[in-house]
């Protein structure tokens, strides 16, 4: 690491609790010590937050924009997986 | 309009302590805040601009509550001449480098912390304040402190420059712990513990812990009476000027 | 190391090795994307002249932020109320976030911060022009709040729509948050202006002097814009620049009327014809002049961000050995 090039870390906060973790953005920080306060000091100031992660923007690996196609539209054409493909009768409670 | 400032060394009632507290502390916290307001558009990262901020405005917050108590607070800040501050003469120091600004960041928040640790489980009018600001300011002594190991631990360059910044402060530690009107706590005991904790700082970052006095020869030591040093007049002179050139006026 | 964002994921610059017949296949999913109203995301293929434009506006956008905090900065240590005080430190540290995050965006494309920096420092990367006029009275604090960021926001509601994703997020967290600059500055010119007949006038001198370079905010006017059309096409601008400034003077008319202060332009009036305020020419050789370095303060601004980043090297450089170190340990006793 030459020294002026603080490595990249994305982050994502919890905005309360009940809820994931979502990504806020990156920023950069020596270490992932630093990086959490950094991310509490930049991304929280406004109460934005309950709970942060940080993790090195190289430790992330990305799905490619090339696949997509495959990836994502496979899941297209199964509309079975939802409740509203099924017809029940009028009347059937609690389903 | 000008009501003078309450000096707070005349009768000792039960109010004028609190009174005297509450500027002591107010007045701790009103002064650093405005040192580390300097740093603004100065600071090593931009990142560091974000955190010295948060903590300039937690400082600020909390003197504007302790003043309020005193007074008026913008009549406090404003119109008080150098000699009614009550402040410990560490915090008026001039930001220097920025080791200077941590190692002052450092030896400050440790003492905040473990005053207002004790303030929060008491019952005087500072307890309140104290339980929200201990909070605040245990996360500026762990800024303080994840700088103090780096730049102690960094490079060659940056061990020097920390090393010369804790001895050049030192000699206004001892003043922390002279006892403050209202704040009733075991100051020797308070003092024990602030040494350990920043000797064990200091020599996690590879630091040596100065040897040198913790008092200066002449009057060092004195802020809580109302002496200062030569850069805080100046301070005052800047962030008085502009309300004092206008009396009476609204902001 | 190079800037690799999680976004990105990838440190060439996004485009596939392709060929032909694959670029312009890529191309068209790009038009049709932009024409749909989509987002780009970083990791898309993109046209390398999209990707230079972005980041030469978000690079200057960030720039803006942070030389921005100069000229307010300079009256954090005589703000003359705590209250006051207050709010102006929190205002100048949100630039420096505004900064950070905009720079952010710019590093999904690509480009590192340091490499942007460098060329803010070398001047080979502009910032906004309104900041190399001085804050000369604490009054110049409202009137940038009212005036300047009155007219960045004008110009950054648009951007939250803008068609590169990262950019409009960032976009939508900086607005978010720039509103409140607006309304503090425009509450202190308020005080002022019904405060003492001294602090009336220093409004007033305020107002005169920031009215006309915050018009130029908005950039030279359409027929002279170079980068304009093309914004607009991908969609990276959504209005043009004079478009966005007779927004502006339509709001900010009543707006300084309801403050007392008078805008600092006699052919000022209300069109019926055309539903707008007409108003008097822009002197944009003044514009040009400041623009090519001459203004008040550039010299200024430059060398004090120089100076703050290299007096800020050796810290950056403790931090960086310090987390090498500590690798090192981890690994060794690992």
């Amino acid at each position: 690491m030459t020294a002026h090039d603080w490595p990249l870390w994305e982050v994502f906060v919890r905005s309360r609790r009940g809820l994931s973790h979502t990504h806020a953005g990156s920023l950069h920080a020596p270490d992932a010590q630093m990086a959490l306060r950094n991310a509490r000091d930049l991304y929280t100031r406004r109460s934005e937050g309950v709970s942060i992660w940080v993790v090195p923007s190289t430790a992330v690996t990305a799905s490619s924009p090339d696949e997509k196609d495959s990836f994502f539209e496979p899941a297209g054409d199964k509309p079975y997986r939802h409740p509203t493909f099924y017809e029940i009768p009028e009347g059937v409670k609690h389903l | 309009m000008t009501t003078p400032a309450p000096t707070p060394t005349t009768e000792k009632t039960a109010d004028t302590s609190a009174t005297a507290a509450a500027l002591a502390l107010g007045d701790d916290a009103l002064v650093l805040s405005h040192r580390l307001g300097e740093w603004a558009g100065h600071a090593p990262v931009l990142e560091e601009e974000v955190a010295l901020a948060n903590i300039a405005l937690d400082l600020l917050g909390q003197a504007r509550v302790m003043l309020s108590l005193a007074g008026d607070e913008d009549e406090l800040a404003y119109l008080r001449e150098e000699r009614a501050f009550r402040n410990l003469q560490l915090v008026e120091q001039p930001n220097g480098d920025f080791a200077h600004t941590i190692a002052r960041q450092l030896y400050f928040s440790t003492y905040q912390k473990l005053l207002y640790g004790q303030l929060a489980t008491g019952d005087s009018e500072l307890a309140g304040l104290a339980a929200k600001a201990v909070k605040e300011v245990a996360y500026h002594q762990d800024h303080a402190e994840q700088w103090t190991l780096r730049l102690g631990d960094g490079t060659e360059e940056s061990h020097r420059r920390m090393q010369r910044a804790c001895e050049a402060l030192w000699r206004f530690t001892g003043e922390m712990f002279q006892p403050v009107d209202g704040v009733d706590i075991d100051w020797q005991d308070t003092e024990r513990t602030w040494l350990a904790s920043v000797t064990s700082v200091l020599r996690q970052a590879t630091l040596t812990v100065p040897e040198g006095p913790r008092t200066g020869a002449w009057a060092a030591g004195a802020g809580r009476q109302g002496l200062h040093t030569e850069p805080f007049g100046r301070m005052l002179a800047e962030m008085q000027h502009l309300h004092r050139s206008h009396p009476g006026a609204t902001w | 190391m190079t800037a690799v964002t999680a976004e990105t994921g990838t440190n060439k610059h996004g485009s596939p090795a392709a060929d032909e017949k694959d670029a312009s296949a890529y191309a068209a999913a790009f038009d049709a994307a932009v024409a749909a109203d989509e987002r780009i995301e970083p990791r898309d293929w993109m046209p390398e002249a999209y990707r230079a434009s972005l980041v030469r506006q978000i690079a200057q956008h960030a720039h803006s932020e942070i030389i921005g905090m100069q000229p307010e900065s300079n009256w954090i240590t005589r703000a003359p109320s705590l209250r006051r005080k207050a709010i102006l430190m929190a205002k100048v540290q949100d630039e420096a976030g505004h900064g950070l995050y905009l720079y952010s965006a710019a590093e999904t494309l690509g480009v590192s911060r340091d490499e942007l920096l460098d060329k803010l420092h070398s001047g080979r990367q502009k910032y906004s022009s309104i900041f190399n006029y001085p804050t000369l009275t604490w009054a110049d604090v409202g009137a940038i709040g009212w005036l300047v960021d009155g007219a960045a926001i004008t110009n950054q509601v648009p951007l939250c729509r803008c068609s590169y994703g990262p950019y409009a997020r960032a976009m939508v967290r900086v607005c978010k948050e720039e509103s409140f600059h607006q309304r503090q500055g425009y509450e202190l010119l308020l005080a002022l202006s019904q405060g003492t007949p001294e602090q009336h006038a220093m409004a007033q001198d305020a107002v005169d002097r920031w009215w006309w370079p915050s018009l130029m905010m908005f950039g030279p006017p359409d027929d002279e814009s170079s980068h304009s059309a093309q914004s607009m096409a991908w969609k990276i601008k959504r209005h043009s620049n004079d478009e966005l400034r007779q927004r502006f003077v339509d709001i900010c008319v009543p707006q300084a009327e309801a403050l007392g202060l008078t805008l600092p332009d006699p052919d000022l009036r209300w069109n019926e014809e055309r539903g707008h305020h007409d108003f008097g020419a822009i002197d944009w050789t003044e514009f040009w002049d400041v623009l090519k370095g001459n203004g008040p303060c550039n010299e200024q601004r430059l060398t004090q961000r120089r100076r703050a980043h290299e007096e800020g090297a050796w810290v950056r450089d403790a931090a960086a050995a310090y987390a090498t170190k500590q690798h090192n340990n981890g690994e060794a006793t690992a």
